[in-house]
Protein backbone atom coordinates (compact mmCIF):
# COMPACT_ATOMS: atom_id res chain seq x y z
CA UNK A 1 0.00 0.00 0.00
CA UNK A 2 1.11 3.17 -0.66
CA UNK A 3 4.50 2.10 -2.96
CA UNK A 4 6.29 -0.77 -4.39
CA UNK A 5 9.93 -1.40 -3.17
CA UNK A 6 12.62 -2.56 -5.21
CA UNK A 7 16.17 -3.34 -3.52
CA UNK A 8 19.48 -3.04 -6.06
CA UNK A 9 22.85 -3.36 -3.48
CA UNK A 10 22.28 -1.05 -0.90
CA UNK A 11 20.11 1.19 -2.70
CA UNK A 12 16.08 0.75 -1.96
CA UNK A 13 14.02 2.36 -4.95
CA UNK A 14 10.40 2.94 -3.65
CA UNK A 15 7.54 4.02 -6.21
CA UNK A 16 5.32 5.81 -4.14
CA UNK A 17 2.03 5.84 -5.14
CA UNK A 18 -1.36 7.93 -4.57
CA UNK A 19 -1.58 10.53 -1.91
CA UNK A 20 0.63 10.47 0.58
CA UNK A 21 -0.93 11.94 3.85
CA UNK A 22 -0.57 11.07 7.36
CA UNK A 23 -2.57 7.75 7.01
CA UNK A 24 -0.48 6.01 4.32
CA UNK A 25 2.94 7.67 5.26
CA UNK A 26 2.59 5.98 8.67
CA UNK A 27 2.24 2.87 6.73
CA UNK A 28 4.87 3.14 4.22
CA UNK A 29 7.44 4.75 7.29
CA UNK A 30 7.00 0.86 8.48
CA UNK A 31 7.34 -0.72 5.67
CA UNK A 32 10.55 1.35 4.59
CA UNK A 33 11.95 0.48 8.15
CA UNK A 34 11.70 -3.20 7.76
CA UNK A 35 13.86 -3.00 4.60
CA UNK A 36 16.38 -0.81 5.65
CA UNK A 37 17.12 -3.38 8.72
CA UNK A 38 16.76 -6.31 6.73
CA UNK A 39 18.54 -5.46 3.30
CA UNK A 40 21.10 -2.96 5.05
CA UNK A 41 20.14 -0.53 3.41
CA UNK A 42 22.18 2.66 2.52
CA UNK A 43 20.65 5.07 0.17
CA UNK A 44 16.75 5.47 -0.60
CA UNK A 45 15.24 7.11 -3.56
CA UNK A 46 11.45 7.76 -4.21
CA UNK A 47 10.32 8.10 -7.27
CA UNK A 48 7.16 10.67 -7.19
CA UNK A 49 5.81 9.96 -11.16
CA UNK A 50 2.44 8.11 -9.51
CA UNK A 51 1.78 10.15 -6.33
CA UNK A 52 -1.06 13.50 -7.01
CA UNK A 53 -0.99 14.25 -3.66
CA UNK A 54 1.25 14.88 -0.68
CA UNK A 55 1.23 16.61 2.91
CA UNK A 56 3.69 17.44 5.87
CA UNK A 57 3.22 13.91 6.95
CA UNK A 58 4.87 13.17 3.82
CA UNK A 59 7.76 15.52 4.55
CA UNK A 60 8.17 13.81 8.47
CA UNK A 61 8.16 10.47 6.70
CA UNK A 62 10.75 12.07 4.15
CA UNK A 63 12.93 13.66 7.10
CA UNK A 64 12.77 10.43 9.74
CA UNK A 65 14.09 8.48 6.62
CA UNK A 66 16.63 10.94 5.95
CA UNK A 67 18.18 11.13 10.07
CA UNK A 68 17.79 7.35 10.10
CA UNK A 69 20.43 6.92 7.05
CA UNK A 70 22.43 9.40 7.49
CA UNK A 71 24.13 8.05 10.63
CA UNK A 72 25.78 5.37 7.94
CA UNK A 73 26.75 7.90 5.79
CA UNK A 74 23.52 7.18 3.47
CA UNK A 75 21.49 9.99 1.39
CA UNK A 76 18.04 10.27 -0.01
CA UNK A 77 16.94 11.09 -4.11
CA UNK A 78 13.84 11.63 -5.77
CA UNK A 79 12.78 11.72 -9.50
CA UNK A 80 10.29 13.32 -11.22
CA UNK A 81 7.84 15.07 -8.32
CA UNK A 82 4.78 16.66 -9.62
CA UNK A 83 3.79 20.34 -9.11
CA UNK A 84 1.75 19.58 -5.99
CA UNK A 85 4.60 17.51 -4.10
CA UNK A 86 7.46 20.12 -5.35
CA UNK A 87 5.65 22.88 -3.96
CA UNK A 88 5.53 21.15 -0.48
CA UNK A 89 8.97 20.06 -1.14
CA UNK A 90 10.04 23.61 -1.61
CA UNK A 91 8.22 25.29 1.45
CA UNK A 92 9.30 22.82 4.06
CA UNK A 93 13.09 22.98 2.32
CA UNK A 94 13.26 19.53 1.68
CA UNK A 95 15.02 20.07 -1.26
CA UNK A 96 17.96 21.07 1.56
CA UNK A 97 18.55 17.19 2.48
CA UNK A 98 17.56 15.12 -0.73
CA UNK A 99 18.86 14.97 -3.78
CA UNK A 100 16.82 15.64 -6.48
CA UNK A 101 17.80 14.11 -9.99
CA UNK A 102 16.20 13.63 -13.11
CA UNK A 103 15.76 10.45 -13.72
CA UNK A 104 16.98 7.40 -12.38
CA UNK A 105 19.94 6.57 -14.15
CA UNK A 106 21.37 9.91 -12.85
CA UNK A 107 19.99 9.33 -9.33
CA UNK A 108 22.13 5.37 -9.10
CA UNK A 109 25.04 6.91 -10.44
CA UNK A 110 25.03 10.21 -8.09
CA UNK A 111 23.85 9.02 -4.99
CA UNK B 1 -25.66 32.88 7.36
CA UNK B 2 -26.44 35.78 10.16
CA UNK B 3 -24.09 38.43 10.52
CA UNK B 4 -22.49 37.96 7.12
CA UNK B 5 -22.84 41.01 4.69
CA UNK B 6 -22.80 38.92 1.63
CA UNK B 7 -25.29 35.96 1.46
CA UNK B 8 -23.24 32.50 0.82
CA UNK B 9 -24.18 30.98 -2.72
CA UNK B 10 -23.28 27.54 -0.97
CA UNK B 11 -22.83 25.84 2.56
CA UNK B 12 -22.18 22.37 3.91
CA UNK B 13 -21.35 20.78 7.50
CA UNK B 14 -19.66 17.49 8.04
CA UNK B 15 -19.15 15.20 11.02
CA UNK B 16 -16.79 12.31 10.89
CA UNK B 17 -14.42 10.50 13.26
CA UNK B 18 -10.98 11.26 13.64
CA UNK B 19 -9.82 8.03 12.20
CA UNK B 20 -6.42 8.40 9.64
CA UNK B 21 -8.63 7.03 6.87
CA UNK B 22 -10.82 9.67 7.01
CA UNK B 23 -7.88 12.15 6.28
CA UNK B 24 -8.33 11.65 2.32
CA UNK B 25 -12.17 11.43 2.77
CA UNK B 26 -12.56 15.08 3.98
CA UNK B 27 -9.84 16.71 1.48
CA UNK B 28 -12.10 15.12 -1.11
CA UNK B 29 -15.34 16.09 -0.26
CA UNK B 30 -14.20 19.91 0.02
CA UNK B 31 -12.44 19.31 -3.34
CA UNK B 32 -15.75 18.49 -5.00
CA UNK B 33 -17.44 21.51 -2.80
CA UNK B 34 -14.71 24.03 -4.35
CA UNK B 35 -15.61 22.49 -7.39
CA UNK B 36 -18.37 23.95 -7.76
CA UNK B 37 -16.80 27.74 -8.25
CA UNK B 38 -14.70 26.08 -10.90
CA UNK B 39 -11.31 26.83 -9.25
CA UNK B 40 -8.10 26.07 -11.14
CA UNK B 41 -6.29 22.88 -10.03
CA UNK B 42 -3.65 24.90 -8.75
CA UNK B 43 -6.30 26.15 -6.39
CA UNK B 44 -8.01 22.82 -6.07
CA UNK B 45 -4.35 21.40 -4.66
CA UNK B 46 -3.69 24.02 -2.59
CA UNK B 47 -7.29 23.79 -0.70
CA UNK B 48 -7.15 19.70 -0.30
CA UNK B 49 -3.57 20.77 0.96
CA UNK B 50 -4.43 22.64 3.75
CA UNK B 51 -7.48 20.58 4.46
CA UNK B 52 -4.93 17.55 5.08
CA UNK B 53 -3.26 19.42 7.27
CA UNK B 54 -6.16 20.94 9.51
CA UNK B 55 -7.87 17.63 9.83
CA UNK B 56 -4.05 15.91 10.60
CA UNK B 57 -3.91 18.29 13.43
CA UNK B 58 -7.42 17.75 14.72
CA UNK B 59 -6.49 13.85 15.01
CA UNK B 60 -2.70 13.85 16.42
CA UNK B 61 -2.97 16.63 18.03
CA UNK B 62 -6.63 17.68 19.00
CA UNK B 63 -7.26 14.20 20.21
CA UNK B 64 -4.33 12.48 20.24
CA UNK B 65 -5.09 9.45 18.11
CA UNK B 66 -8.33 9.06 20.12
CA UNK B 67 -11.53 8.75 18.39
CA UNK B 68 -13.61 12.63 18.26
CA UNK B 69 -15.72 14.06 16.03
CA UNK B 70 -14.12 16.85 13.54
CA UNK B 71 -16.76 19.08 11.98
CA UNK B 72 -15.84 20.60 8.78
CA UNK B 73 -18.00 23.69 7.55
CA UNK B 74 -17.43 25.52 4.51
CA UNK B 75 -19.14 28.31 2.59
CA UNK B 76 -18.64 29.56 -1.09
CA UNK B 77 -18.81 33.01 -2.22
CA UNK B 78 -18.48 34.28 -5.94
CA UNK B 79 -15.10 35.04 -5.27
CA UNK B 80 -13.81 32.76 -2.28
CA UNK B 81 -14.52 29.59 -0.29
CA UNK B 82 -14.23 29.33 3.41
CA UNK B 83 -13.49 26.57 5.17
CA UNK B 84 -12.97 25.72 9.14
CA UNK B 85 -12.19 22.58 11.09
CA UNK B 86 -13.24 21.98 14.57
CA UNK B 87 -12.30 19.33 17.20
CA UNK B 88 -13.01 19.19 20.69
CA UNK B 89 -9.69 17.80 21.79
CA UNK B 90 -7.29 19.18 24.26
CA UNK B 91 -6.48 22.32 22.41
CA UNK B 92 -3.78 24.78 21.99
CA UNK B 93 -1.27 25.56 24.59
CA UNK B 94 0.79 28.23 23.23
CA UNK B 95 -0.77 29.20 18.93
CA UNK B 96 2.21 31.10 18.38
CA UNK B 97 4.35 28.68 18.69
CA UNK B 98 2.07 26.50 17.15
CA UNK B 99 2.56 28.69 13.36
CA UNK B 100 6.25 28.65 14.28
CA UNK B 101 7.79 26.31 10.77
CA UNK B 102 9.58 23.68 12.18
CA UNK B 103 8.23 23.87 15.57
CA UNK B 104 6.15 20.60 16.84
CA UNK B 105 4.99 19.19 19.99
CA UNK B 106 5.27 15.78 18.89
CA UNK B 107 9.45 15.26 16.96
CA UNK B 108 9.07 11.76 18.36
CA UNK B 109 5.93 10.71 15.91
CA UNK B 110 8.21 12.22 12.26
CA UNK B 111 5.78 15.50 12.38
CA UNK B 112 7.36 18.22 10.54
CA UNK B 113 6.37 21.32 12.38
CA UNK B 114 5.18 22.40 8.65
CA UNK B 115 0.87 21.85 9.03
CA UNK B 116 0.45 25.44 9.52
CA UNK B 117 2.90 26.84 7.96
CA UNK B 118 1.11 25.42 4.19
CA UNK B 119 -2.06 25.79 5.81
CA UNK B 120 -0.98 30.07 6.08
CA UNK B 121 1.12 29.70 2.39
CA UNK B 122 -1.40 27.99 0.41
CA UNK B 123 -4.36 29.78 1.28
CA UNK B 124 -5.29 33.89 2.10
CA UNK B 125 -6.11 33.70 5.09
CA UNK B 126 -5.80 31.61 8.48
CA UNK B 127 -7.80 32.23 12.19
CA UNK B 128 -6.75 30.11 14.91
CA UNK B 129 -8.98 29.60 17.81
CA UNK B 130 -8.25 27.46 20.52
CA UNK B 131 -9.01 26.56 24.35
CA UNK B 132 -6.48 24.17 26.40
CA UNK B 133 -8.80 21.40 27.03
CA UNK B 134 -11.89 22.32 25.00
CA UNK B 135 -10.95 22.23 21.44
CA UNK B 136 -9.31 24.06 18.32
CA UNK B 137 -11.33 26.05 15.14
CA UNK B 138 -9.31 26.89 12.70
CA UNK B 139 -10.44 29.33 9.65
CA UNK B 140 -9.05 29.42 6.54
CA UNK B 141 -9.98 31.44 3.38
CA UNK B 142 -9.29 30.98 -0.33
CA UNK B 143 -9.79 33.57 -2.99
CA UNK B 144 -11.01 32.11 -6.10
CA UNK B 145 -11.30 35.78 -8.23
CA UNK B 146 -14.92 36.00 -9.58
CA UNK B 147 -16.48 32.18 -11.34
CA UNK B 148 -18.62 34.15 -13.67
CA UNK B 149 -15.23 35.53 -14.92
CA UNK B 150 -13.15 32.67 -14.80
CA UNK B 151 -16.32 30.86 -16.47
CA UNK B 152 -16.64 33.67 -19.59
CA UNK B 153 -13.13 33.76 -20.31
Amino acid sequence: MGGIMKVKDDMLKINLRGEIDHHIASIIKDEIDRYIEKHKIKNILFDFKDVSFMDSSGVGMIIGRYKKLQKAGGKIGVIYLTPQVKKIFEISGLLNIVNCFSDEREAIEKL
Amino acid sequence: MRGDFVTALNEMQLDFLSKSQNESFARVVVAAFASQLDPTLDELADIKTAVSEAVTNCIIHGYENTVGVIRIKSKLYTDKIIISVQDWGKGIEDIQKARQPLWTSKPELERSGMGFTIMEDFMDKLEIESTPGEGTIITMVKNLGDSSERNNS
